[in-house]
């Protein structure tokens, strides 16, 4: 108990260093006795609110707000929770959480682990409305105090559902000594609500203002509130002015409001080509640069994605680990049933696209059933890592989730990497050459075969690193490639065979193109649409965007 | 006509003399002889005979403009499915007001969604001849206005194949959608009568089976006739030099396009054909592994011969019958390793292995 109180004091003393040293300036005398007197009214309030009156308890109350002292809001808070027990052996306080059959507690006072205690031995501290009411308020008026500004925004919000003259009062006085931005919006947003109710017009106008610059939902329904008719015809709202003002700031917000959308559609579509491109780009590789049709591709995306499903299940603990792993696996993987499928099947049969096209069908079946025979043809889902899941709210009205941002991020650097490959390394001008002029390549001592066994490996694996980046977006199942073979033959032809830049605007282009059309048309029409465009699009331009030029393109 | 083939190609008319055997002889047997009997052909395969003979006539489809004009057509399901739609929208007003609905207009999932009238392109329909006329004509016009954007920009190979495969694709999406008001998912079935006869009957099945193996006949014939003549002759050289038979001053795409018009048209006819047999049409015949499923019906079989279409449609299809009733997941196995073998292995498929091997023997 000594050591406890120890720690507590030492603690305290970091918290408190600032006011302390300015304490000890003023009245050196009364420092140590000020902190003894405050932990004697910590214990002395804990004591009463196990008392039996409800008048007690909220003195209580009162008085753990008044210690400065981080436990107390947790005390609170578990009291408005209902989670606040009383041990009926030795009368301790503590904090239990329910899990099934009894409580887990803990010490209020310590923050101890007590283990787990049976139901019957504990008593709950039983609050009224009144008394949860200002505990609500305590609570509020305690955080808007935190460090943490996360924690004073919620403050704010708590504060803002039951506001009263107090409540405005303490939001005031915080605004002016609050030194983040975010937080002081927030309150000002708040006071502003709350000024639209009052009885002065130049306040109620000056509030519309105030808020036209800080939208959220809560403030576009309480302005569309203002400019309403009633049954009758009339306005709901007397003032004209009062009413032109919130009209012209809901035209401002409004139009504020559209450039969200916008974002938000540009951004849904940058995701969608994302993925479009990193299912293109190594078809880009194996159909432009080799000119072989793989239909396996689309299974060399799924070997990637049951790849990601396998290491989970290795690595159930770590998901972050498991995922990042699981990038350079899946490129090996795919990589390597890449190499054999070319080493086995798609060397007899070059020079004749038709039948590699026919061939690599084959082998797409092969490994669709392969997959439903040792997977089960159910669909496996992979989780998602926590940093991958949830979103990045921007404001009210725009937020962006992680796992399609990362997608994105992931989809330019695997392209970033991809051409710095190709431009930069021994394989890579080697690719070249061979793609620009086989037999010429051939007398200059470029290992061809060798080189094409590398090409469409590399083809393959990226294709296994793309099935990575789709496990956290789709379900993982043996269809998983076929869904994804037309649209990645559609990108690379649109884009023009042999160019990755083609690739990637097609992929962006693609994406972007079948997420404006889909609000207007619904998303199978607006697939139905971008596929008929493509099929026009050929034929108007048969080698693509970025058709190549030169004597490579002869043939 | 049959005589002068008969006279230059036996194993063509073998083919043709053993289906149309087939066709009577099996539905004959199934009334004749009584369930007991060893000779019995059970009403099963009649129907299953009949949907073979449907398939082989695709197949034909298929290998008029793959195998001979070198246009490897990755939709050619779709014409398939357009022709049976045609085909099941007939079926599907002949029910009347038998429906579950009981609607004497509209068909059941019309009155499901509401609908209080046909739309206009379920017009006619309830006219035998009208859905004949459009069985031919909805595919052809398809595949002509495709074919007519496609092969004057000279789009080719690799790239033709797969805007091809797009193009099902496309039509397999738009069918799946209730609104297009082709039944969406479920797409049409419950059929009840064809021409004042009802479908169950063996009567009308051993008749359907009948016209299949007519119609497939009909089709050889035609298609033989067509390529022996100086057209096929063009049609066959535009696969092997399209270039040069373009500076020799043919209209090389009026060639392809006329090929690829008769091509859909057949698959459509095939469809028509299939679909009262197995008394249901979907969306998902639109898939596009359906018709890579024609592809390698023709390859296994061997393209440019069309008998080779034939046998390979029968043999695949059969052996698909046997495999899926018998272990299911072997089915897909059995149908990658013949993609790789035969294009590997068999380039000429069966029938081409079949003549080298013949041909060896006797020199």
């Amino acid at each position: 108990m000594q050591s406890i109180t120890h720690r507590m004091k030492t603690f305290f003393f970091k918290r408190c260093f600032l006011s302390m040293a300015l304490l000890m300036l003023l009245m050196p005398s009364f420092t140590l006795g000020e902190e003894t007197v405050q932990i004697d009214v910590f214990n002395e309030a804990l004591t009463k609110l196990t008392a039996a009156s409800m008048q007690e308890r909220s003195a209580a109350v009162e008085q753990l707000a008044a210690v400065q002292e981080p436990k107390a809001i947790v005390i609170l808070q578990a009291l408005l929770d209902g989670h606040l027990l009383k041990l009926k052996n030795d009368g301790k306080l503590v904090i239990g959480t329910d899990n099934g059959t009894g409580y887990q507690v803990n010490d209020a006072k310590t923050g101890q682990d007590l283990g787990r205690v049976d139901r019957d031995a504990t008593q709950k501290i039983t609050v009224n409305n009144s008394l949860r009411t200002s505990l609500r308020k305590t609570i509020g008026r305690l955080e808007l105090k935190a460090n943490d500004a996360k924690v004073r925004i919620a403050a704010v919000h708590a504060i803002a559902k039951a506001i009263d003259e107090e409540g405005l009062g303490l939001l005031r006085d915080r605004l002016t000594i609050e030194p983040d931005s975010s937080v002081q919006d927030e309150i000002k947003r708040v006071l502003g609500l709350e000024d639209l109710n009052s009885t002065d017009k130049t306040a109620r106008l000056s509030a519309i203002d105030l808020l036209k610059n800080h939208a959220t939902q809560d403030v576009v329904n309480r302005l569309n509130a203002l400019v309403e008719k009633d049954a009758d015809g009339n306005y709901v709202e007397a003032d004209t002015d009062v009413r032109n003002q919130a009209k012209a700031a809901l035209v401002t917000i409004n139009s504020r409001l559209k450039l969200y959308a916008g974002v938000e559609t540009l951004f849904f579509g940058l995701s969608l080509g994302a993925v479009l491109v990193l299912a293109a780009i190594g078809l880009a590789i194996t159909f432009g640069v080799m000119g072989v049709i793989n239909m396996a591709h689309g299974e060399l995306m799924m070997l990637g994605a049951y790849t990601t499903y396998v290491m989970q299940q290795l690595m159930p603990n770590s998901l972050g680990w498991s995922l990042i792993l699981s990038i350079p696996a899946a490129f090996m993987i795919s990589a390597l049933v890449g190499i054999a499928i070319e080493r086995g099947i798609i060397r007899f049969l070059y020079g004749r696209p038709l039948e590699t096209l026919l061939a690599t069908f084959g082998v797409s079946l092969f490994l669709q059933q392969t997959v439903r025979s040792i997977f089960s043809p159910l669909n496996r889902s992979v989780a998602a890592p926590e940093w991958m899941s949830g979103t990045l709210q921007i404001n009210d009205f725009l937020s962006l989730t992680w796992n399609r941002l990362y997608i994105l991020v992931f989809c330019l650097m695997v392209f970033a990497l991809l051409l710095q490959i190709l431009k930069s390394t021994r394989l890579g001008l080697e690719v070249r050459a061979v793609a620009q002029n086989r037999n010429m390549a051939k007398a200059m001592g470029v290992p061809t075969a060798r080189v094409d066994a590398l090409t469409f490996g590399l083809g393959s694996g990226i294709a296994g690193v793309a099935g990575v980046a789709l496990s956290q977006i789709t379900n993982v199942g043996p269809n998983l490639g076929q869904s994804y073979i037309v649209d990645s033959f559609m990108v690379v032809v649109f884009g023009g065979v042999g160019n990755l830049w083609g690739t990637l605007v097609a992929g962006f282009t693609l994406g972007i193109a079948n997420k404006l059309l889909e609000p207007v048309a619904g998303a199978v029409l607006a697939k139905i649409l971008v596929l008929v465009f493509i099929i026009l699009f050929i034929q108007k331009r048969p080698r693509g965007l970025f058709p190549q030029k030169g004597r490579a393109a002869e043939n | 006509m049959l005589s002068s083939l008969y006279k230059k190609d036996k194993t063509a008319s073998w083919l043709l003399g053993s289906i149309a055997l087939l066709s009577v002889l099996v539905p004959l047997f199934n009334f004749i002889f009584p369930v007991e009997s060893a000779l019995h052909f059970s009403a099963y395969s009649v129907s299953i005979m009949g949907k073979y003979l449907c398939f082989a006539l695709l197949g034909l489809s298929l290998d008029l403009v793959w195998g001979y004009c070198g246009i490897l057509a990755l939709g050619q399901g779709a014409f398939f499915a357009l022709g049976g739609y045609a085909m099941g929208m007939y079926l599907m007003r002949q029910i009347g007001n038998r429906s579950v609905y009981g609607n004497p207009l509209l068909p059941d999932f019309m009155v499901f969604l509401n609908w209080q009238e046909l739309p206009w392109y379920w017009y006619g329909f309830e006219q035998f001849w009208f859905a004949a006329l459009m069985v031919m004509l909805v595919p052809g016009l398809l595949a002509f206005v495709f074919g007519w954007l496609a092969f004057r920009s000279r789009v080719t190979g690799v790239y033709l194949s797969i805007i091809t495969q797009a193009l099902t694709y496309a039509l397999l999406l738009a069918f799946f959608r209730n609104e297009m008001g082709f039944g969406g998912n479920n797409g049409l079935t419950d059929f009840k009568d064809i021409l004042g006869f009802n479908i169950q009957s063996e009567a009308v099945r051993a008749s359907l089976l009948l016209i299949s193996g007519f119609m497939l006949i009909l089709a050889f014939v035609v298609s033989r006739w067509i390529m022996s003549s100086k057209l096929g002759r063009v049609v066959t050289a535009v696969r092997d030099q399209e270039s040069r038979v373009r500076f020799l001053g043919y209209r090389v795409e009026h060639f392809k396009l006329w090929i690829f018009v008769f091509s859909a048209m057949l698959a459509g006819i095939a469809g028509a054909l299939y679909v009262p047999q197995v008394g249901i049409i979907n969306p998902s015949e639109f898939s596009p592994i359906n018709s890579l499923e024609i592809v390698i019906w023709v390859a296994i079989g061997g393209r440019g011969t069309l008998y080779g279409a034939i046998v390979g449609a029968v043999l695949v299809n059969y052996a698909k019958t046997l495999l899926t009733g018998w272990a299911p997941e072997i089915w897909l196995f059995f149908l990658g390793a013949a993609f790789i073998l035969v294009t590997v292995f068999l380039p000429d498929g069966l029938v081409g292995f079949w003549q080298r091997h013949f041909q060896a023997q006797k020199s």
